[in-house]
């Protein structure tokens, strides 16, 4: 299982990405995708100038035996969505931290970045409880 | 709560890396790589399934054909020896305790397998009203089963044990018979729970891990692969074969589950008949039906609605890897359905608080290519 350095983690299993312009990009985590198992459908949200909240349940991943709702890392704006994702959403079992990509997001405050996990204490956080 | 008990295969699933979890009181196999994958290869090659959860009675003696005749609702004294039937145990209201194949092994030998839920429960049942008409063994602890599903199943056998191929896959459907394969003493049947060909073995427990491996090693040629439960509960719902607890249970009659052609209501000393008679006469008031939603999964407990008001539930929901669709039975009023004479109403599923649109699919949602006609 993965844990890319670069990235940061949530307890509730989502990554997010600081890209060189300062957006940020998230998706679901290696120990998220093998945990579900096959997923088959994704629902991601519009594009949008309306911010979601932190924690905010801002898409769905649905596998053949669970259904999950995943919650924005950060506050911010969604600018950019994977669309190709609800047509394929193996994708994000194959490559959770690259085309598994789901939303881009303008973030409001830094701050919020430093709340959330390195790789390293997310990793240990998913040792103990596999 | 008391441990999980394990198969006999218990060990090797683990070694396979498979993922376990608890199923019915088990520790059971519910994936080996992924539920698609193994889902699409019982449907394109085969399949190996460890099913030695399921559990086994047998009815033996002079009596055992007319206490089967009065215990269940198909009739055991139309079964011929080397063949199988579904039937059901029903209860005094007409309402079902659990769905069961039984087999006549001999004139005077039946073997009931039982759903491993309700396997102690009906075991009980079934020594209480046999009433000594014949002898009852819980041989639940005696047997492993595994079962080879899949259009290779043949070729499979007739790798694993070519001597006695010929007999074995010319066995018909519901067929079955004693016989050795590799080594092992096996009754075997054309039986399965995949909508697939294919043959459900029982072996004793302790040469039930030397036939996996057998069965694995003759099959790999074909494509074979082990297959956990996870594939075989979407492998059954596409076919629309029903799971106790979900679409039959004790106040479901088997005539709303669209099993009227198991009751065979031509013994008045059959337990539940004076009901089963009165529902059969009377008409289903509910009816199971198939669904299909294009994106999300309805399952079980879901809501279904027509034109707006609330019908019935889904009993089984989930993905359907061969219609690439989420599809789901549900039990609905025969009348909403109908929407008072007029043909279409429109039908919806309520999904974590959305409603979304639902196409009725006429059952089963798969159907295997045979005699040329593919559904």
């Amino acid at each position: 299982m993965e844990f890319p350095d670069n990235l940061r983690y949530t307890k509730s299993h989502e990554w997010v990405r600081v890209e060189k312009d300062g957006s940020v990009v998230m998706g679901i985590t290696d120990y998220a995708q093998d945990a579900m198992g096959d997923l088959v459908f994704i629902e991601l949200p519009e594009v949008s100038d309306e911010p979601v909240a932190k924690e905010e349940a801002y898409a769905v991943v649905e596998s053949v035996k669970a259904v999950q709702d995943v919650y924005a890392p950060l506050t911010g704006r969604v600018t950019e969505i994977n669309d190709e994702l609800p047509n394929t959403p193996e994708v994000v079992n194959q490559d959770p931290y690259g085309d598994g990509w789901m939303v881009r997001m303008e973030i409001e405050a830094e701050a919020e970045l430093e709340e959330l996990m390195e790789a390293a204490e997310y990793e240990e956080m998913v040792s103990d409880i596999s | 709560m008391s441990e999980p008990r394990r198969t006999p295969l218990h060990d090797l699933h683990v070694a396979a890396g498979a993922r376990m979890v608890e199923f019915a009181g088990w520790r059971m196999p519910v994936q080996y790589t992924s539920i698609v994958d193994e889902h699409l290869t019982v449907r394109s090659k085969a399949g190996l399934f460890d099913v030695s959860h399921m559990g086994e009675v047998l009815l033996t003696g002079p009596g055992a054909e007319s206490c089967c005749a009065r215990l269940f609702a198909n009739d055991a004294r139309r079964l011929r020896v080397g063949r199988a039937q579904y039937s059901l145990i029903c209860n005094d209201a007409g309402g079902v305790v659990d769905d069961i194949i039984v087999y006549r092994l001999e004139p005077e030998t039946f073997l009931a397998c039982v759903n491993a839920s309700n396997a102690e429960r009906d075991i009980a049942w079934i020594r209480e009203r046999a009433q000594g008409e014949c002898a009852i063994e819980d041989a639940c602890d005696r047997y492993g089963l595994l079962a080879l599903q899949g259009p290779a199943a043949v070729a499979v056998v007739e790798a694993l044990a070519p001597d006695v191929a010929a007999a074995v896959t010319s066995l018909p459907r519901f067929g079955c018979a004693r016989t050795q394969m590799a080594g092992n003493e096996v009754i075997v049947a054309r039986t399965g729970y995949t909508g697939e060909d294919g043959f459900e073995m029982f072996v004793a427990a302790d040469a039930a891990a030397a036939l996996w491996e057998a069965i694995l090693a003759a099959g790999a040629a074909h494509g074979l692969v082990p297959v956990g439960l996870g594939a075989r509960d979407t492998l059954r719902l596409e076919a629309a074969l029903p799971l106790y607890g979900h679409e039959l249970d004790a106040d479901t009659s088997p005539f709303e589950a669209g099993l009227d052609w198991v009751v065979k209501l031509d013994r008045p000393d059959m337990i539940g008949f004076a009901a089963l008679q009165a529902a059969h006469d009377g008409g289903a008031r509910r009816q199971l039906i198939g669904l299909e939603v294009s994106s999300g999964i309805a399952r079980d407990g879901c809501e279904v609605l027509a034109s707006g008001t609330s019908i019935g539930k889904v009993t089984s929901g989930s993905y359907s890897p061969c219609r690439e669709s989420g599809v789901a039975l549900a039990m609905v009023d025969r009348e909403a359905l109908m929407g008072g004479g007029e043909e279409a109403v429109e039908l919806a599923v309520e999904i974590r608080g959305k409603r979304k649109a639902a196409q009725r699919i006429e059952l089963p949602f798969y159907e295997r290519i045979r005699d040329g006609v593919s559904r």
